[in-house]
């Protein structure tokens, strides 16, 4: 079982936060919203509507309206940086090249990439290659942004660059925001509210005020980093002393 | 004992498993190939990539194949005093059997294994599933369009096979062993049947380029997405594609020539 009793509002228009050490299933949890993954039990509800009981158009045109940004970017390596960017465009509308022109270069000019439309994304660094992807998840003007882990691996300027584009975004296009990250002082920056998963469950939850103060001990071991606490430092293990005795035939 | 039996029942139960996966997978792919009219430029592209990218090799392992083919059939049908049929002897083998087996096999190293890295690594990239997130179906975007590219090229590349084959065995049985040209050629044309010959060849090589196309494209979308599972997957590829060939090859062969 990855989730356990897991329930969580994401309210519109706002950053939602959803925090927690590697390998407690955030990944999983935005691919079970946009439908990739289903639950066993319990539902996923995106504006109304239970993503998990859609029929396949309906929920390819539930996706038109969401954008995802991965951690990889997952940019078409064979497409330049301009064609990934109109790669949704040409999919789902039937705008003629000029427009889509248009669109792409705006969205391109957001991310401060226009000069690079004709990179290909071998040629990228990884903060650029995120912030393309970011240019091309909003391509379609969606309702709402899902952010897999958008501040790992990158350097600290491209680091502040995707925290002010992500709060830009939110502000300037009212898109709601999901975002999944274990880095506690970029999320923090940015998110309304944030939820602090472990073991499947919601430990905690609040502003990111209101955690930083947390008297959870959990959710303080998480907050400020500490090696040691409710999250034990060791494995599980048997006895130390055991094992090793144990190696002397 | 017991160990063994679960051993093999566990086998036996993936590989059903991987089976019903691959057909269930056939069908998704086939139910999105109409939308495919629409867009014929896709399936260009991969036409280009998978049969046109695959000529060179066609072409020169096709004249070594018929040049060989001279060269042996000359041995064995001059002591028989039957030199004449040469080229009777190497068209028929290139047309039957030859063409289609080993540009199959061909295929299934070259653009096989090609189309399997290439879905496996778009996996493993998170490609196929961004896809997906942007609401665009990757086995309608991607994996259709390349298995009706394989399915066009296959029987193509087989045909052009048995040609270049077909002048290899010329050079060398008129060119250099001295057979002669009109009795290749004029015994060629009147013992050749094109239903027999050379539609039973063209549904050969139709049916492995399906198959083979199939292969490679399944096991780069079932792929472990990582360094190692596209390796496997690229492997598991030519080994099935050769095997699943070959076993067919003899199927068909039993079914349209076997009296």
């Amino acid at each position: 079982m990855i989730f356990d009793g897991v329930d969580i509002d994401i309210p519109r228009g706002k950053v939602t936060a959803i925090m927690g050490p590697s390998g407690t299933g955030k990944t999983t949890l935005l691919r079970m919203i946009g439908g990739q993954l289903r639950p066993r039990a319990g539902r996923v509800m995106v504006d109304g509507q239970d993503v998990h009981a859609l029929r396949r158009g309906e929920l390819y045109a539930l996706r038109k309206r969401m954008g995802m940004l991965f951690q990889s970017g997952a940019l078409l390596t064979d497409l330049n940086v301009y064609d990934n960017v109109a790669f949704p465009l040409r999919e789902h509308t039937e705008l003629p090249e000029s427009m889509i022109r248009d669109l792409v270069l705006m969205k391109l000019e957001a991310v401060g990439l226009r000069g690079a439309r004709d990179m290909m994304p071998s040629e990228l660094s990884g903060g650029m290659a995120r912030r393309v992807a970011l240019a091309r998840a909003i391509a379609l003007d969606p309702m709402m942004i899902m952010y897999d882990e958008p501040f790992t691996g990158l350097d600290p300027i491209s680091k502040g660059a995707v925290v002010e584009l992500i709060h830009k975004i939110n502000t300037a296009l009212g898109v709601t925001s999901i975002i999944v990250s274990h880095d506690v002082r970029e999320t923090t920056a940015i998110s309304d509210y944030i939820y602090v998963l472990s073991d499947g469950k919601v430990v905690g939850q609040g502003t990111p005020q209101a955690l930083m103060e947390s008297d959870s001990p959990w959710v303080r071991q998480f907050m400020q980093g500490l090696p040691d606490g409710p999250v034990p430092f060791h494995y599980p293990a048997s006895d130390y002393a055991a094992d090793l005795l144990a190696g002397q035939g | 004992m017991l160990t063994w039996l679960a051993h093999l029942g566990r086998a036996g139960l993936s590989f059903f498993e991987r089976l019903g996966r691959g057909h269930l997978f056939l069908l998704q792919v086939l139910a999105g190939m109409p939308g495919l009219l629409l867009r014929p430029r896709l399936v260009i592209q991969q036409i280009y990539s998978v049969g046109v990218l695959s000529l060179v090799i066609i072409v020169v392992s096709g004249l070594f194949v018929g040049m060989v083919l001279g060269l042996q059939g000359y041995n064995t049908l001059a002591d028989f005093g039957a030199a004449e049929s040469l080229g009777v002897m190497v068209a028929l083998s290139l047309v039957r059997e030859l063409g289609p087996v080993v540009a199959a096999l061909l295929f299934g190293g070259r653009a096989g294994s090609a189309l399997t890295a290439e879905i496996g690594l778009m996996k493993a990239t998170e490609q196929l599933s961004g896809m997906e997130m942007m609401a665009v179906d990757p086995l309608r975007r991607v994996i259709a369009p390349r298995f009706v590219a394989g399915f066009i090229a296959m029987p193509l590349l087989a045909a052009i096979f048995s040609a270049v084959g077909v002048i290899g065995g010329y050079f060398v049985g008129v060119g250099l062993l001295g057979v002669d040209d009109g009795a290749f050629w004029s015994q060629m044309q009147a013992r050749v049947d094109l239903y027999d010959d050379v539609m039973n060849g063209v549904i050969k090589s139709v049916a492995f380029g399906f198959v083979a196309t199939w292969i490679a494209v399944y096991e780069g979308y079932d792929a472990v997405p990582t360094a190692e599972g596209v390796s496997r997957a690229t492997t598991r590829t030519v080994v099935h594609t050769a095997l699943a060939v070959l076993g067919l090859d003899f199927v068909l062969t039993a079914l349209m020539f076997g009296e």
